[in-house]
C-alpha cells in the first residue's frame, strides 16, 4: 500500500548563507552521535546525547526536508525531527519545548500534537493530517471529546478559580489533535504510542509490574482525594456555595483513577474471551468441514488414480465447493438460485460435473433473477454445454456482467469452431434455441465461430424489462 | 521495458516464494529451462532475506505465507530494492487478499491453476515491466471499479482520473477475463499489443494509486457474503 516517496511535498529548508557548510556535511553521517557506542542500548525514554558531539552538530541541519523521526521519539518524534532537521540535538529541542510548553501556559502542548499532525513521517510523503481528513468519524470523535473537555473545564471553571485552568484550556486542542493521530497513525506508530502508555495501562494489573502499577495508582489518587478533601474543607465556609461541588469532582476523580483500568480490563477480557470462543468454534467448524469434503475426496481420488479424467473432475468439483464455501459462505450442497451470479455458478457446476470440462467463470456485479434473466441463464447453459459436448476444447470460458442498464454474458472456446452457414441440423436446431429464445425476451445473441480457432456466443440483456420485477432496483450485491 | 516482446533475452532470474513445499518444487520443475530459479523461500523473513541477496528478476510470490502474507514481503522489498518485480501466485482469490499485494505493488496476478506455458509467459512479462492480469483478476478489477460509487463513497484522489476506468480499459480488462491472450485482445480490438499491454499497466497503475475508498471496502464485503 505504501508507495515509494516520489516528491517531497515541500521542497527542504536550507541555509542561505551555508551552503559550503551544508555540502561538508552532507555526506557525513546523518546522525554523529549514534557513534557513540552504548547509544543504541538505552532505553528511548532516557537517552542522553553526547555531549561532546553536541557541539559539532550544532546550527545545521542535514538538508533534507523536516521529518518527523521514526526511531529516535518519545512521543512523535517531532523534536527528534526538528532537531535533525536544523542540526540541534534532539535532547536540546525536547528541553525548548519543555520549558516553551510552560512559559505558554501550555499551549506548546497542542502545538506538538499540530506539529506531530502535519509533519510526515521520515520515509514518507503523507502526513497524518491528510489522512485524517478524510476521517470524517474520528474528527467528529476528536470535535466531541475535545467539547467534552471544554465543558467540563468550564464547568470547573464555574465552580472554583484555579489557575491550574489557564494550562487545561489548551488541552482541548491537544486532545482532538490526539484523537486524530490515534485513529489515523500507520501501524507502527500506533505500536510506538502503546509503548508509550503501556506503564499506565499495567496500572490495571497483570505481569510484574501490578504492585508498581497499584502503588503509582494509589499514589495519584491519594494526591488527588488529599486536593479534593483540601478543596471541600478549604472553601465549605468561604464564598461561593457551589465550590464543594470542585472537591466533589477531584473526589469523583480520584476513584476514576484508582478504578478506571480495573474497569477497562475487565470490559476487554470479556470482549477476548468471545472473540476467542469465536475462533475456536470456527476452527472446529473448518476441521468437521475438511473432514467432510476434502478428504473424502482426496481418497476417492487416490483409488481413482489410474483415471486422470475422473480425477481431474473430482479435484474440480472438490476445488468448486471448497472456494464457494469459503469465499461466499454457501454450505455444501445449498444450491438454491436466488440471483444471477449464482445461476452463472450454477451452470458451470452442472456443466463441470455432467460433461468433465472445466468451465473458468467471471462474474461482474450481481443482481436478483427475473424472468428475463432466467431465460438469458438458460440461453447460456445451453451454449456453454454445446461448447462441452462439441468444442473439444480443453477449458470453456464463461463471463458475465451486471451493468446498470444490461446483462452480458459471453460463452467462448479455443475448441475446433464450424462454419456458421453449414452447420449440421442439430447443431442449428440449438442455436436456434439460444437466439430465439434471447429475441422472446427482447435480448439478442451473437455467435461468431471460426474453423479451428474457437467460437464465441455473446448474450445480452437490457435490465428493467416489461413487468418490472425487482431486477430493476439495483445492481449492488446483497 | 522493451525486454518484453524479445523472447531472445535470457531467462530470466526467478526466486520463488511459497510456504508449501510440494508445489515449489512443482514449479520449478515445469517451469525447468524456461527461467533460471535462483532461490526459494517459505516464509516473509527469508524471503525478505534472499531476495535482497540475490536481487531477482522476478520474484514468484505466494499471496498467502504464514509470517505475514505476500504483501509484508513486497512492502519491505520495495523500501530497499524497488526494481524488483513481483508476480503474485494465488490459490485463494479471496479478493481482498489479491488487492492487497496488488495494492502493495505486485506487477500481476495469475493463479496457481495457470499452464506451465503461461505461468513462464507471465514471468517473462512481468520481467519485461509489464502487468499480467488472470481472468479471474481482470474479473475484480471490473467488479470494483464497475458501480458509479455512492456520494459517501468517495474519497477524492489527488487524480480523479485514478477512480475510473476509461472505457478502452474496460474493453480491454473484459477481454481478459473471458480469457483472451494479451495477442487475441489485440486482434479483436484492432489494436496492436503494445497497446493492450499499455492498458493493462494503466489498469494497474490505478488500482494501486487509486485512493477509491471502495476497492477496499469491496474487497473486504466480497469476503463477508
Amino acid at each position: 500500500m505504501q508507495q515509494e516517496p516520489s516528491e517531497p511535498p515541500w521542497s527542504p529548508f536550507r541555509f542561505q548563507d551555508q551552503p559550503e557548510r551544508r555540502r561538508r556535511h552532507h555526506h557525513r553521517h546523518r546522525y554523529p552521535w549514534r557513534d557513540d557506542p552504548g547509544w543504541q542500548d538505552r532505553p528511548e525514554g532516557d537517552a542522553r546525547p553526547d555531549w561532546g558531539s553536541r557541539f559539532r552538530r550544532r546550527g545545521h541541519g542535514d538538508g533534507n526536508p523536516l521529518r518527523r523521526d521514526p526511531e529516535d521519539r518519545i512521543a512523535g518524534g517531532v523534536a527528534a525531527g526538528i532537531g535533525t532537521w536544523r542540526g540541534f540535538s534532539p535532547i536540546t529541542v525536547r528541553i525548548a519545548c519543555v520549558v516553551a510548553a510552560l512559559v505558554t501556559q501550555g499551549w506548546g502542548v497542542p502545538l506538538y500534537f499540530i506539529g506531530w499532525l502535519v509533519i510526515p513521517v521520515r520515509g514518507s510523503t503523507t502526513s497524518i493530517a491528510a489522512k485524517a481528513r478524510h476521517d470524517s468519524q474520528g474528527v467528529a470523535l476528536a470535535v466531541g471529546l475535545a467539547s467534552l473537555l471544554a465543558v467540563f473545564l468550564l464547568l470547573a471553571g464555574v465552580l472554583n478559580d484555579g489557575s491550574i485552568q489557564v494550562y487545561c484550556w489548551p488541552q482541548v486542542v491537544s486532545v482532538a489533535c490526539l484523537t486524530l493521530i490515534w485513529r489515523n497513525a500507520p501501524e507502527d506508530e500506533k505500536a510506538g504510542m502503546r509503548h508509550l502508555v503501556a506503564p499506565l495501562e499495567s496500572l490495571g494489573g497483570g505481569g510484574d509490574n501490578v504492585r508498581r502499577g497499584t502503588k503509582l495508582r494509589f499514589v495519584v489518587s491519594a494526591v488527588l482525594l488529599i486536593a479534593g478533601i483540601g478543596v471541600l474543607v478549604g472553601l465549605h465556609a468561604g464564598l461561593t456555595l457551589l465550590a464543594p461541588l470542585g472537591g466533589f469532582l477531584l473526589v469523583v476523580a480520584a476513584i476514576v483513577v484508582l478504578l478506571g483500568p480495573w474497569w477497562l480490563r475487565i470490559a476487554r477480557d470479556l470482549l477476548f474471551e468471545r472473540q476467542a470462543r469465536a475462533r475456536a468454534e470456527e476452527r472446529a467448524d473448518m476441521a468437521a468441514r475438511v473432514h467432510d469434503s476434502v478428504l473424502q475426496t482426496l481418497a476417492l481420488i487416490q483409488r481413482s488414480a489410474d483415471d486422470p479424467q475422473t480425477v481431474v473432475q473430482l479435484a474440480r468439483a472438490q476445488e468448486r465447493e471448497l472456494r464457494s464455501w469459503l469465499f461466499e459462505g454457501r454450505a455444501p450442497g445449498d444450491t438454491e438460485v436466488t440471483s444471477f451470479a449464482e445461476g452463472i455458478k450454477e451452470i458451470q457446476r452442472d456443466v463441470e460435473a455432467r460433461h468433465g470440462t472445466p468451465v473458468e467463470v467471471v462474474t461482474v456485479g450481481d443482481c436478483p433473477l427475473d424472468e428475463h434473466l432466467s431465460a438469458l441463464l438458460a440461453a447460456a447453459r445451453e451454449a456453454t454445454v454445446n461448447a462441452a459436448k462439441w468444442s473439444g476444447a480443453s477449458v470453456i470460458s464463461l463471463f458475465a456482467e451486471v451493468e446498470p442498464d444490461k446483462v452480458e454474458v459471453a460463452v467462448r472456446d479455443r475448441g475446433s469452431g464450424f462454419d456458421l452457414y453449414s452447420v449440421p441440423a442439430d447443431r442449428k436446431g440449438v442455436a436456434e434455441s439460444i437466439r430465439g429464445r434471447m429475441l422472446r425476451h427482447g435480448g439478442k445473441a451473437t455467435v461468431q465461430s471460426t474453423l479451428g480457432e474457437g467460437t464465441k456466443v455473446t448474450l445480452t440483456m437490457a435490465r428493467g424489462l416489461a413487468p418490472a420485477g425487482p431486477a430493476a432496483a439495483d445492481g449492488r450485491r446483497r | 521495458m522493451s525486454a518484453a516482446d524479445g523472447g531472445g533475452k535470457s531467462a530470466p532470474r526467478v526466486v520463488l516464494v511459497d510456504d508449501h513445499g510440494l508445489f515449489r518444487s512443482g514449479v520449478r520443475a515445469e517451469l525447468g529451462r524456461q527461467v533460471e530459479v535462483v532461490g526459494e523461500a517459505d516464509d516473509v523473513a527469508p524471503a525478505i532475506e534472499l531476495i535482497g541477496r540475490e536481487l531477482p528478476d522476478v520474484v514468484l510470490l505466494d499471496v498467502h505465507l504464514p509470517g505475514g502474507g505476500g504483501h509484508a514481503v513486497i512492502t519491505e522489498v520495495k523500501k530497499e530494492h524497488p526494481e524488483v518485480r513481483f508476480l503474485a501466485l494465488s490459490a485463494s482469490d479471496a479478493p481482498e487478499d489479491v488487492i492487497a499485494v496488488i495494492r502493495a505493488g505486485a506487477r500481476g496476478y495469475v493463479t496457481k491453476t495457470i499452464s506451465t506455458a503461461e505461468l513462464a509467459d507471465a514471468i517473462r512479462r512481468v520481467a519485461g515491466g509489464d502487468a499480467v492480469f488472470s481472468h479471474r483478476l481482470a474479473g475484480f478489477v471490473l467488479d470494483a471499479f464497475a458501480t458509479a460509487p455512492a456520494a459517501a463513497d468517495v474519497r477524492p484522489s489527488f487524480d480523479p482520473e485514478l477512480d475510473q476506468l476509461t472505457t478502452r480499459e474496460r474493453e480491454v480488462l473484459r477481454l481478459i477475463a473471458q480469457g483472451y491472450t494479451y495477442k487475441e485482445v489485440a486482434r479483436e480490438l484492432f489494436i496492436s499489443v503494445k497497446t493492450v499491454e499499455s492498458h493493462v499497466s494503466s489498469v494497474l497503475r490505478k488500482l494501486q494509486l487509486s485512493s477509491r475508498h471502495q476497492l477496499t471496502r469491496w474487497a473486504a464485503e466480497r469476503r463477508l457474503t
